[in-house]
């Protein structure tokens, strides 16, 4: 018994409890220093030409027309032209195609200094009410859009869907018109699991403020999918969001006329807005920035890269020199 | 004393040993136990002298007046109520957590921009792990006051009769008895003993670390309680002093009915009172030696004894990288609070109906009612919102920095358990760190302050040489000599006989040649083996004697020259003492009795003697009987009567006996220090001095205790003559007693004989001096604190090198008229002259490189600890290279642990094993303790304990080493992450227009900290090693980095908080310029809040987790596992959680699979944007490595790089010249040695050229053929 206990409070004699496990101590030395630099950029230049060759070829045909529909002699006081609901508030724009777009092509609309994410109006749906059918008194977050005046619930409820974008557009080239495509513009996911397809909108823009769009009553949640499309709140205060997409191509130095209902009001708070027509390629829309940067972390790499090879030709330190330890060195300082 | 029949006479049935039959009172000249001081009986009943204990009725005791304590001692810190109010209030005295707390109780309203749980659960962790971490520590304490409550004594229970009782339900007034080798359960108050006169020994190592044993002695009137049996009668009362923590002083009266003469009369007792001193009171920890049993009543219990009123409350330390990470929190707190209110101005003005509110129609943000974006009031609005920024970038504050910080320490001590280097096979121990939270204070100790008995040495002596009639036994020469010579390649024997000889003709043929470095080091190994194997040798031998020469054991002696002096050594050694022999209880058989006495040197005389064929058998009162070898190698048994003895004192520094042979010749026998023999040698006795001298000095600087002996042939006549005078000086009463004494003797102890010399050896533990020196060469000072005296002191100062030969010495001591006149002022002037004196010299000769030793002893220390010249002393001590102090208390350990790490700002360690070193080892910055001796205080105050004091190297030097990095660099780098990732969550702000949004989903939140970057850390503040433990060890330079703290210095912590601000707008600028609003997929998407919160995300989990891969230096499979299973994991993790029905996931619904997995655009921006954002750390590494490297870095390349570079040579000549150049030592000290040797050698040589260049001859060889020529 003695015996075991002594023997029990010795320490494991294993490689982990001693420390001594086997490891890779990598040493930055000249040549890590050097290949990596080197890596980095050759790794680096190749992918920022790619992807600002991508970049490239993306056509984007971007219009604002926030101030170009206001007629000259609303131009002060566009808030009251906006909400008059009396005034005819289509406008048209022409559109001029630099190059050739190859379907599909996608149209989105911007704003500008719209702050989509601002806390309370992120917070303001109810994603079970958007869900489900029998949950549409779920409002408790979508104060002061929650219950009409007379207290029915509105589905659906919050700030988001009561500010639903509602301008429209119709595009036509050579008087002939271009169908916008208006489906398949939302995440599968969202009209599959998020939006309801029993879920139909009810007491919408009921209330003594109207906000944005409304809704058709017949059509269930599901299958709005501009709603949807606005309702997935945008990161930044600059954003754009899918308004359709056109499955012809469009040709070279064509011009194109858009009919623009101009409804919604960013004017109160100096927001633009932007009409965007554009073309995709494996990166996604126009995005010069990813290349140069890319580029430029290659190129400085490099630059880098070079100017160890230099410094270590002309002022090498030797691998392991002993004169650098601190108690050579004391003497010299 | 008359009243007692003489101890031959007397023959008790009860007692068979011979021994108890000595009185001792008899025979010592200088009683310390001289009577105490008349005492005012009017203080007792008046405050402060209130104490009444009723002996034998401890029921007296139970109601209230007479209640006192029971003999429980506990120093839990907690019990089972007040646990948890106590604890919670500890925890919370820690800024972080308070902050901490207030977070979570503002996550439950609705203020909280993420789920409560995430805010609360690592709070709850966090204190929770740290209150357990207390209960543990708590709970260990209580079993140990359980062991020790629950220990047995015997009490007196009524009718004579005694019972084991355990210690906690000892009453005061109860009667108990003690045996041998036990401790006292609580103070006692001694009555009566085995020894017929009442005199007892007492070990006070738990107390004041003293090795020698201490008489006690009982009042007379008491004395005939010798038996069980008669406690029945036993009545008595005893008015005292109140409880105290003096150890030395004890103001008393027993008050007793004096039975003596007719123990039966009943009744009519007189009652008298008899004053009580010190002497009487035996204290609870100390332990019964050489003293079959006694008897006591208990005065003290529990709290009141001395002891525990003496100890103090363990404190809790913190590390000093503790320390500085809470001013990191502070200035992390700072930002915080900077943030927060850019953030709540922000979005104050942006809420200010005149501002802006009214034109965000979606917001409708005059409809709010929460209160958080309220138009009309936008200063509440602002201060919620500031309230709410300051849990959102709470992230700033790592939380779980001090959660990981606690798991990584216990690892970090685990893996200190489990060393093992550090395991010491014969006790079964290993080191052991009992409080983690100090593990990297271990890398930057600069001071260690050690305990000697017990630490440094086995407290064991062992007799080792002798110098007999001019001639050295036993041994070769000194070690450091050997050393020394060995690397000079010279005849250690030769050149010895050179110097010690000196018109001997000089050797001019000596060659001096460096030896190549690897062969010295062999030679010191050897050294060092050689030493070693020599003790090894010397204990599986006879215990307390390692003594080889064949010229005198086995009684060769006797064919020696000169017998007769020989004869008188031997019987010096058997006769001039105070042991007695016992019989040997442990090897039956054997006909070699064992001794005991008051000092372990005597005991090992004692042994050398009886192996020299000089066994002393039998004491009585008045003979001494040995039995000896004759010339004729014949063993005869002889008797000699005590005459006297004049005991030692340690202002005599000698001792005598005289004795009478069995022809009637009168002998003084006397060993004492060199010096006071040599000077009271007659003319005809100084035939050896020369040759001893010579030999004292070798034997000194080996480290061995010396003492001279010496003899005198007292005629009759001079005898009667000087004995009445004795007789008379002895009857006085007074304080001149011992000066009338000491001066008689002086008349008696002269023209003594001078026979030679032996050297006992304090044995020091295994490793001691090789240890010594590592540390010393690392660059730490060792000081030697000790209770002992001087001599015992400064001779291990030598053994273990802390002392040499060619040092200064200043010693501080107060001379004895000061003393003896007792003046404060005087007192300190004459030790403040002292100062100053060493302190001029020590500024003059600063430049000529000669190192000084400062011996204090514990007199003048205490002069030199006071307020006012406490900062020369030290000032002067931190310029020696080594100190000593000796005869110092419990509490001037303490003291000094306490100012030098005040006055020097350094790091210290203490380091001891007993009770007395409890109080440095609190007061210390780190505190170790020496296991496997017996006596557990040290190890429970300490911080870490060991079984051998060697292991203080590797635990230092290597583990010192690690943790200390690893503990730094684990915080710079959390502190570096929770500053990328907190501001990313600031810059997200001023995008949205300051309204608190979170950009991440509270999942990730949660599982940053939790899974995603705290294995990586772990793995860093665990594993992580810059060089592997045999480097640390031959590097020892490497230690200065964490003296320095140079690997947590503010310019660290600085330019790590700088790359974390740097890394998080690299990060959240480029993402959010890449990321704009064009689509971000061929599909056309664009972003939402969830894509751009997931790849900032991923892109900080990568960069995170890449940049710890940068810093660590050592990757094992654990490490590689942690770093990329960490970015593995948030992958699995957003599988599984946008694998979850929306419900759950919301937002993160099919994220990576649908949305951003298939987007090539992911992928592209996560390797861009790591990179870039970890290129300025990588360029500055890249810089700092190839210009301005480490010694880590170096060493690194040396060791791990191109083999090439691994060149032997090179690697050893760094290896010897990063260590500190330094004045103690073993290799200092042979370093030392070469210097002077070649200094000698070169004087002598000049000396030859200079004698033969003026030889006539050689003029006459040298001119003459010139002259020839011409």
């Amino acid at each position: 018994m003695d015996q075991k206990n002594k023997t029990s409070k010795k320490p494991k004699n294993s490689k982990f409890s001693q420390q001594e496990l086997p490891a890779w101590k990598p040493i930055l030395t000249p040549g890590w220093v050097i290949t990596s630099f080197i890596t980095i950029g050759v790794l680096f230049i190749p992918t920022g030409l790619l992807a600002l060759s991508a970049s490239d070829n993306v056509v984007e045909i971007v219009d604002r027309y926030d101030e170009g529909c206001i007629p000259d002699s609303y131009s002060q006081k566009a808030e009251s032209y906006i909400q008059n609901p009396n005034q005819n508030k289509t406008c048209v724009r022409t559109l001029r195609v630099p190059k050739k777009m190859v379907a599909p092509i996608f149209v989105y609309y911007q704003l500008e200094k719209f702050y989509q994410n601002h806390r309370r109006f992120v917070k303001s749906k109810s994603d079970k009410q958007l869900r489900d059918a029998d949950a549409q008194d779920d409002t408790h977050n979508c104060f002061p859009e929650d219950y009409t005046a007379d207290n029915k619930p509105i589905v659906p409820c919050g700030l988001i869907a009561w500010s639903l974008f509602n301008d429209t557009y119709k595009l036509s080239a050579r008087g002939k018109a271009i169908n916008i495509d208006k489906k398949g513009i939302a995440w599968k996911s969202d009209m599959e699991a998020k939006f309801g397809s029993n879920v139909y909108p009810k007491n919408f823009q009921k209330g003594t403020l109207i906000g944005g769009g409304k809704l058709d009553e017949r059509i269930p949640l599901s299958e709005q999918e501009d709603l949807i499309v606005w309702m997935r709140t945008a990161a930044l205060p600059t954003f754009r969001k899918l308004y359709g997409k056109i499955n012809t191509d469009l040709e070279s130095h064509e011009t194109i006329t858009a009919e623009v209902e101009n409804n919604y009001n960013t004017y109160k708070f100096g927001g633009r807005k932007k009409l965007v027509l554009s073309t995709t390629t494996w990166i996604g829309g126009k995005n010069d920035f990813l290349g140069i940067a890319y580029i430029s972390v290659g190129g400085l790499c490099l630059f880098i890269a070079i100017n160890f090879i230099l410094l270590y030709v002309f002022r090498p330190r030797r691998l392991g020199d002993p004169s650098y330890l601190s108690w050579n060195r004391q003497p010299i300082v | 004393m008359a009243t007692h029949p003489s101890a031959t006479t007397n023959v008790h049935t009860t007692k068979k040993k011979k021994k108890a039959k000595v009185k001792w009172s008899n025979l010592y000249t200088f009683s310390c136990l001289r009577p105490p001081p008349p005492l005012n009986q009017s203080d007792f009943g008046h405050p402060g002298f209130s104490r009444v204990v009723f002996c034998n009725n401890p029921g007296a005791h139970k109601t209230k007046p007479y209640k006192y304590p029971i003999n429980e001692v506990s120093t839990t810190k907690y019990n089972v109520i007040t646990f948890l109010p106590k604890s919670l209030f500890e925890q919370f005295r820690r800024v972080a957590n308070l902050y901490f707390l207030l977070v979570a109780v503002l996550s439950v309203t609705s203020l909280a921009p993420f789920t409560p749980l995430s805010l609360i659960a690592p709070l709850v962790f966090v204190v929770g792990i740290s209150m357990l971490k207390e209960g543990v520590e708590d709970w260990h304490r209580f079993l140990q006051d359980l062991e020790v409550n629950s220990r047995k004594v015997k009490v007196h229970i009524g009718n004579g009769s005694f019972v084991d009782r355990s210690w906690k339900v000892l009453r005061v007034g109860d009667v108990v008895k003690v045996n041998k080798n036990e401790y006292f359960p609580c103070d006692l108050l001694l009555l009566s003993s085995s020894y017929e006169d009442g005199v007892c020994y007492v070990e006070t190592m738990n107390l004041d670390g003293e090795t020698n044993l201490k008489i006690k002695r009982c009042l007379e009137c008491t004395l005939g309680f010798d038996e069980e049996v008669k406690f029945d009668k036993f009545e008595a009362k005893i008015r005292c002093e109140d409880p105290n923590s003096s150890l030395y002083t004890f103001v008393a009266n027993l008050e007793f009915g004096d039975k003596d003469k007719d123990v039966d009369v009943d009744d009519n007792k007189l009652v008298s009172s008899y004053p009580l001193s010190p002497s009487q009171l035996l204290l609870r920890d100390s332990k019964l030696q050489n003293t079959d049993y006694v008897y006591g009543v208990a005065v003290f219990t529990g709290v009141d004894t001395k002891v525990v009123r003496n100890s103090m409350k363990s404190p809790s330390k913190r590390s000093r990288v503790e320390k500085k990470m809470d001013h990191v929190i502070y200035v992390l707190f700072f930002m915080l609070l900077l943030i927060s209110l850019i953030t709540s101005i922000g979005s104050a003005r942006y809420t200010d109906k005149k501002q802006t509110a009214k034109e965000w129609w979606y917001l409708q943000l005059l409809e709010d009612t929460d209160g958080s974006f309220d138009p009309d009031k936008p200063l509440i609005s602002g201060f919620l919102q500031f309230l709410r920024a300051l849990i959102l970038y709470g992230y700033l504050i790592p939380i779980s920095l001090y959660v990981s910080i606690e798991v990584v320490k216990f690892l970090q001590a685990m893996l200190i358990n489990n060393d093992l280097h550090m395991f010491d096979e014969t006790s079964g121990k290993s080191v052991e760190a009992r409080t983690s939270n100090l593990n990297e204070e271990l890398g930057q100790v600069e001071m260690i302050l050690s305990d000697k008995t017990g630490t440094l040495t086995c407290n064991q002596m062992e007799f080792r040489k002798c110098s007999i009639e001019g001639i050295s036994y036993g041994g070769d020469v000194n070690k450091i000599v050997r050393a020394a010579s060995q690397r000079m390649n010279i005849d250690i024997e030769s050149y010895r006989f050179n110097l010690d000889t000196e018109d001997s003709t000089p050797r001019d043929s000596i060659e001096m040649h460096e030896i190549c470095h690897d062969e010295i080091n062999e030679v010191k190994n050897s050294v060092l083996d050689d030493a070693k194997s020599m003790r090894d040798v010397g204990s599986s031998s006879i215990k307390g004697f390692n003594f080889r020469d064949e010229r005198l054991m086995n009684k060769m002696w006797v064919h020696g020259s000169n017998v007769w002096d020989m004869m008188m050594f031997f019987r010096v050694m058997a006769l001039c003492h105070t042991g007695i022999p016992v019989e040997n209880g442990e090897e039956i058989g054997s006909h070699k009795p064992k001794y005991e006495a008051e000092s372990p040197e005597e005991v090992t005389f004692l042994i050398a003697a009886q192996e020299f064929g000089f066994q002393f058998y039998k004491r009585t009162q008045s003979s001494m009987f040995v039995k000896e070898i004759d010339s004729s190698t014949m063993e005869v048994e002889r008797e000699y009567k005590l005459l006297n003895l004049l005991e030692f004192s340690s202002s005599r520094k000698r001792m005598s006996v005289i004795v009478r042979d069995e022809v009637g010749q009168i002998f003084l026998f006397c060993k004492g220090a060199d010096n006071i023999i040599f000077d009271r040698l007659g003319d005809s006795g100084r035939t050896y001095q020369h040759a001893t001298t010579i030999h004292l000095a070798n034997y000194a600087e080996d480290g061995l205790r010396t003492m001279v002996f010496a003899y005198r042939k007292v005629k009759d006549l001079e005898y009667e003559e000087w004995s009445s005078t004795f007789a008379k000086a002895k009857a006085t009463i007074g304080p001149e007693r011992e000066e009338l004494l000491e001066n008689v003797s002086e008349i008696i102890e002269k023209d003594l004989v001078l026979l030679g010399a032996v050297a006992v050896d304090d044995k020091l533990q295994d490793g001691v001096a090789e240890c010594i020196d590592k540390l010393a060469q690392a660059g730490l000072k060792i000081w030697l604190l000790t209770g002992d005296k001087k001599e015992t002191a400064v001779n291990i100062g030598f053994a273990c090198s802390l002392l040499r030969h060619d040092m200064k010495q200043f010693h501080l001591s107060l001379s004895r008229e000061a003393e003896s006149k007792n003046q404060l002022k005087a007192m300190k002037d004459e030790i403040l002259d002292q100062i100053e004196a060493s302190y001029q010299v020590t500024i003059n000769e600063k430049t000529k490189d000669d190192p000084f030793a400062l011996v204090v002893d514990g007199k003048a220390l205490e002069i030199a600890l006071r307020n006012d010249i406490r900062d020369q002393f030290l000032q002067l001590a931190v310029n020696c290279s080594s100190v000593i102090c000796c005869r110092v208390s419990p509490k001037q350990k303490a003291l000094i642990t306490r100012l030098v790490k005040k006055f020097t700002g350094k790091m210290t360690l203490a380091i001891g094993d007993g009770a007395n070193d409890v109080g440095m080892i609190q007061a210390a910055d780190i505190g170790v303790g020496i296991s496997g001796m017996e006596g557990m205080q040290a190890v429970m105050a300490s911080d870490f304990s060991m079984p051998q004091f060697r292991f203080l190297e590797r635990l230092l030097i290597v583990h010192g080493h690690w943790c200390y990095k690893r503990i730094s660099k684990m915080i710079l780098y959390f502190v570096y992450k929770n500053i990328v990732f907190g501001l990313t969550l600031f810059y997200y702000e001023l995008y949205s227009k300051f309204s608190g949004d979170v950009l991440y989903d509270g999942w990730y939140m949660l599982m940053f900290n939790l899974f995603l970057t705290s294995l990586p850390v772990i793995s860093l503040g665990v594993l992580e090693q810059d060089v592997s433990s045999d480097i640390c060890l031959q590097f020892p330079a490497l230690y200065q980095q964490g003296q320095k703290g140079i690997l947590f210095s503010w310019k660290r912590i600085f330019g790590w908080m700088g790359n974390g601000i740097l890394t998080s707008v690299v990060i959240f600028i480029l993402n959010v310029n890449i990321l704009s609003s064009s689509a971000f997929r061929e599909g056309g998407e664009v972003i939402d809040i969830s894509h751009l919160g997931v790849i900032t995300y991923t892109v900080v989990i990568w960069t995170l987790n890449c940049q710890i891969a940068l810093i660590i230096t050592h990757f094992t499979w654990i490490q590689h596992i942690f770093i990329w299973g960490s970015i593995l994991c948030w992958y699995i993790f957003l599988l599984f959680y946008g694998a979850l029905p929306p419900v759950y996931s919301n937002r993160e619904y099919k994220l990576l699979v649908e949305a951003v997995g298939p987007a090539p655009m992911y992928w592209i921006v996560t390797l861009l944007v790591v990179v870039v954002s970890l290129l300025p750390y990588f360029i500055y590494m890249v810089i700092q490595r190839s210009f301005y490297p480490l010694d880590d870095h170096v060493i690194q390349e040396m060791k791990y790089g191109r083999k090439v570079v691994v060149d032997d040579e090179m690697w050893l000549k760094e290896e010897e010249s990063s260590r500190k150049p330094t004045h103690i030592g073993f290799s200092a000290r042979v370093d030392g040695k070469i210097l002077y040797l070649k200094d000698q050698l070169y004087k002598k040589r000049m000396f030859i050229i200079k004698s033969i260049s003026n030889s006539p001859i050689r003029r006459s060889i040298t001119i003459n053929p010139l002259e020839n020529r011409d």
